[in-house]
């Protein structure tokens, strides 16, 4: 049991895939502009990440090792297809402002690394454990990542507003912005982590 | 579970029931969120229409017709006046990709309002034309007297702060829009029950 907790919290900090692992840049850095976008994007890909794991994992004994990857990557873009069409039909304003990156997430690392070093060797329970704490880890960064922005970049967290318009600093909502906090919380998190070691 | 060996027979077997298994998966979900999807599309359709065409005169019925190259949308009276119209508009110059835009026109060629229907872009800069204060100070404005162009170009229109391109796409946009309308409004003046 203790072994599974750890496949499952182990991507929430430890190995978390943006902060430390430094996977699936491209979605982080463009959709962070605000928290509930990027933790609208976590979850989306929370949700490949889970089903991915769950489907390749069972079809591990299946599948030849010559064509894993095509076999991964159509599992991973059916479920992709999935989550596009419903977020299309049920949550259009959010679907607006991702709509570019939800195909994105096919070739999202995390999601075939994950695939590829984890569930294609590991039973379905632990599979699924890790696609969610990876995909829960991926989320927390993307969401941070988005309070911090919105909160300098447009003066808000969550859309409720903070700081009058005239304090924002509009960098932070541009691509640099991205770079800039990204590397900042890169920073933070190690100092944490050399300091518990 | 031992590994299938990477036989050919294996290998065709397994990519061909993957593929045939997804396809099948993905036309289900199509079928069971296409009717969702349209129905989305319509209603912001419709709300871009009603709203930009909102002038207190109830709207008796909305026919559609094309003005040059646009689509639009012709509201009339109950005693079959032409109302206005709301044309549907886009321009291709804007900093990042095409932005479409509603515009209502009353009958006069003043412009009542203009909505927002896609655009993408820069967060903070350019993104800013769905804000009131740069799309609204168009209501109420005509053509004739209103020259469409930036301030920076000789216009009367004020440029969003640091996002001139996307102001001058916008612009851009709505002038389209008014000319088109100018241009085949005749068309339509009376017309609307005549062909019935």
């Amino acid at each position: 049991m203790s072994n599974n907790l750890q496949t499952f919290t182990k991507g929430l900090i430890k190995e978390n895939p943006i902060l430390v692992l430094l996977l699936g840049c491209c979605p982080t850095l463009a959709t962070t502009t605000s928290a509930i976008n990027g933790m609208s994007m976590g979850l989306a890909t929370t949700f490949v990440l889970i089903m991915s794991n769950l489907v390749i994992s069972l079809l591990k004994g299946f599948i030849p090792d010559k064509v894993r990857i095509p076999c991964f990557i159509v599992v991973i873009a059916s479920f992709v297809t999935i989550v596009q069409l419903v977020m299309q039909a049920y949550v259009p304003d959010i679907y607006e402002t991702l709509g570019l990156f939800i195909p994105l997430i096919v070739v999202n690392c995390i999601v075939l690394g994950r695939a590829e070093a984890f569930a294609s060797k590991n039973p379905v329970f632990p599979s699924i454990l890790d696609g969610a704490g990876m995909g829960l880890g991926f989320t927390l960064a993307l969401t941070v990542l988005g309070c911090i922005r919105e909160f300098l970049g447009s003066g808000s967290i969550f859309g409720m507003g903070i700081l009058p318009e005239t304090a924002n600093i509009l960098v932070f909502i541009l691509p640099p912005g991205a770079f800039i906090c990204l590397g900042f919380v890169i920073a933070i998190v190690n100092k944490f982590k050399k300091e518990s070691h | 579970m031992a590994k299938k060996e990477s036989s050919l027979k294996n290998m065709l077997v397994a990519l061909f029931v993957i593929t045939a298994v997804s396809g099948g998966l993905l036309g289900l979900v199509y079928g069971m969120t296409k009717d969702a999807i349209a129905e989305v599309d319509l209603k912001k359709n419709q709300a871009a229409i009603e709203a930009v065409l909102n002038t207190g005169t109830p709207i008796e019925r909305i026919e559609e017709a094309v003005v040059g190259e646009l689509p639009c949308n012709l509201a009339y009276d109950a005693e079959g006046n032409l109302l206005g119209a709301a044309v549907k508009t886009y321009s291709n110059t804007g900093f990042n990709g095409r932005i479409e835009l509603m515009v209502g026109i009353l009958a006069d060629g003043t412009i009542n309002a203009v909505s927002v229907l896609s655009q993408s872009e820069t967060p903070g800069l350019g993104a800013n034309m769905v804000q009131p204060k740069f799309k609204d100070q168009f209501n109420g404005k005509n053509p004739e007297s209103f020259n469409l162009k930036v301030k920076k170009d000789g216009g009367d229109v004020d440029a969003i702060t640091a996002a001139t391109i996307s102001s001058r796409a916008f612009t851009g946009a709505v002038k389209l829009a008014c000319d088109s309308f100018e241009a085949h409004k005749s068309e339509f003046m009376k017309g609307g029950t005549d062909h019935e």
